[in-house]
């Protein structure tokens, strides 16, 4: 297992190079969405809307930040922890295929299509510690936009943010089709049985 | 009589508390468990957690981004006050700009943000009845991602102590990764649907290390968290020994005809702060004793 510092733009030879487990660094411009704005930006492209930030190549983090305006229209972060990334489950293959991030961040892992999504277009799920906010807001050196704050609020709005060595991050899906999470589900089922036992509810 | 002021003024400080600083028995519990870790992925996760404790400590800066909803239990003792619910409030709005929290409540319908974690019945306030010379108020800040993963589940009372442990196991399976673990269970076993749920809530005050006063309820606490810890989900659900930082319960006689079984699950971050206001105006703040 290694450990690699990536620059944004992301490249697909770098994202298809990563494996299971590898520890992952990420410098340069990513962006925030949840479930919101995930739904704004797909509406937007169905709509012929603009929409405010060039996803190809970059990454998408699953984070409602704690920001704090310190004059107007600056803003920094303060508390940046990852979001339960099951929740974009049934937004998140048809993204990848409409906006190519290179990287996916969040926490929890994600489910099958979007797991053969990444496969398909070359990107990867980076897991960053949940709960671990100050952590992974040192990372970041700078908000360098926010759009749709109005519309959707300090946690759902999208948060353009530049990344000094954010991280660490675990490569939990890589672009071959291989997560993490179906390993401990299938070590999971296993310990069941046994618990059962233990418990003497089999 | 104590004023609302002061009231208020303790509410933002032992929110401040709350989420930038853990109590003491949460933080032995990860050390604990980042020590018996040997795989590398999650000594990782459990690294950073402890990194990331620290550096909200000297930060004073929220642990996670996620501050939750504000959940207050107020025992109100014998000391008289104005307006207590109000003082709360007040001081719910003012740690949100100040500390600051992320403003996370909304209509459940409309979801519009007030911005300021107030609106309709938020922040609740528990009251519990007691005697003693000080007005004590506790807050559990409580992220949504644990909170999601809860459950209740109206048993048959045959299915016994039995069904009680499979609705364990199944709930936790069910949460997998999602609440962020090592987590605390909370479980209310008895009451009502509403009263199971409270107690499992109320049960993740405790702290980790203590067990339930009757030895009986203990032992089942144990025999839960032994097994249950074995489950491989791991710290942040990448696999590993530690799934679990605690099991409480706490139960209440029920109907003849019912076993109401519910859990309400705490991410690492188990978040909490217990301040008492006397009526001289000396305030204390017991959950934090000996934190930096």
């Amino acid at each position: 297992m290694a450990e690699v510092h990536l620059s944004i733009p992301l490249t697909e030879g770098a994202v298809r190079g990563l494996k299971l487990g590898d520890t992952v660094f990420l410098t340069g411009t990513f962006v925030t969405a949840r479930d919101e704005a995930h739904i704004h930006a797909l509406d937007a492209l169905k709509t012929g809307h603009p929409v405010p930030f060039e996803f190809k190549d970059s990454a998408v983090f699953h984070c409602g930040p704690i920001a704090r305006e310190v004059s107007k229209g600056k803003w920094e972060i303060v508390a940046a922890g990852p979001t339960t990334s099951t929740r974009m489950n049934s937004l998140e293959p048809d993204f990848l295929r409409k906006f190519h991030p290179r990287a996916i961040i969040g926490k929890g892992g994600m489910s099958k299509p979007t797991v053969d999504a990444m496969k398909e277009v070359g990107a990867v799920y980076l897991a960053i510690t949940g709960g671990a906010a100050v952590v992974a807001a040192k990372g970041i050196k700078e908000v360098k936009a926010v759009h749709w704050l109005e519309e959707l609020g300090m946690p759902e709005a999208l948060w353009v943010l530049e990344g000094k060595d954010f991280g660490p991050m675990t490569v939990a899906i890589d672009a071959h089709g291989n997560s993490m999470f179906d390993r401990v589900d299938a070590q999971v089922k296993e310990n069941v049985g046994r618990i059962k036992k233990q418990l003497g509810i089999e | 009589m104590v004023d609302d002021k002061l009231i208020e003024d303790v509410v933002v400080e032992m929110l401040r508390k709350a989420v930038t600083k853990l109590p003491r028995d949460i933080e032995v519990a990860l050390k604990r468990a980042y020590d018996s870790e040997t795989d590398e992925v999650p000594r990782t996760q459990l690294r950073t957690i402890l990194d990331n404790i620290e550096l909200a400590e000297k930060g004073v800066t929220p642990i996670c981004q996620d501050t939750g909803v504000q959940i207050f239990f107020v025992r109100p003792g014998t000391v008289k006050t104005g307006d207590l619910a109000e003082a709360i409030g007040r001081g719910v709005a003012r740690a949100t700009k100040e500390v600051p929290l992320r403003p996370n409540t909304v209509h459940p319908i409309t979801r519009a943000n007030h911005k300021d974690n107030r609106g309709e019945r938020m922040p609740y306030i528990n009251y519990i009845p007691s005697k003693e010379p000080y007005l004590e108020l506790t807050v559990m800040p409580k992220g949504a991602g644990s909170e999601n993963m809860s459950a209740l589940a109206m048993l048959n009372p045959s299915q016994g102590v039995k069904g009680i442990k499979r609705f364990a196991l199944d709930t936790l399976v069910a949460a997998g990764s999602k609440p962020c673990p090592p987590i605390i269970i909370g479980m209310g076993i008895g009451g009502s649907a509403d009263i199971a749920l409270h107690m499992a809530k109320e049960s993740l005050l405790r702290p980790v290390d203590q067990r339930h006063h009757e030895p009986e309820v203990a032992k089942l606490e144990k025999e839960l968290f032994d097994a249950l810890n074995g489950i491989g989900i791991g710290p942040m659900g990448l696999g590993g020994r530690n799934t679990l930082l605690g099991l409480s319960i706490e139960y209440a006689h029920c109907h003849t005809a019912s076993l109401p079984v519910a859990i309400n699950i705490q991410c690492w971050a188990a978040r909490r702060a217990t301040a008492r206001i006397h009526p001289d105006g000396r305030v204390e703040y017991p959950s934090h004793e000996g934190v930096r």
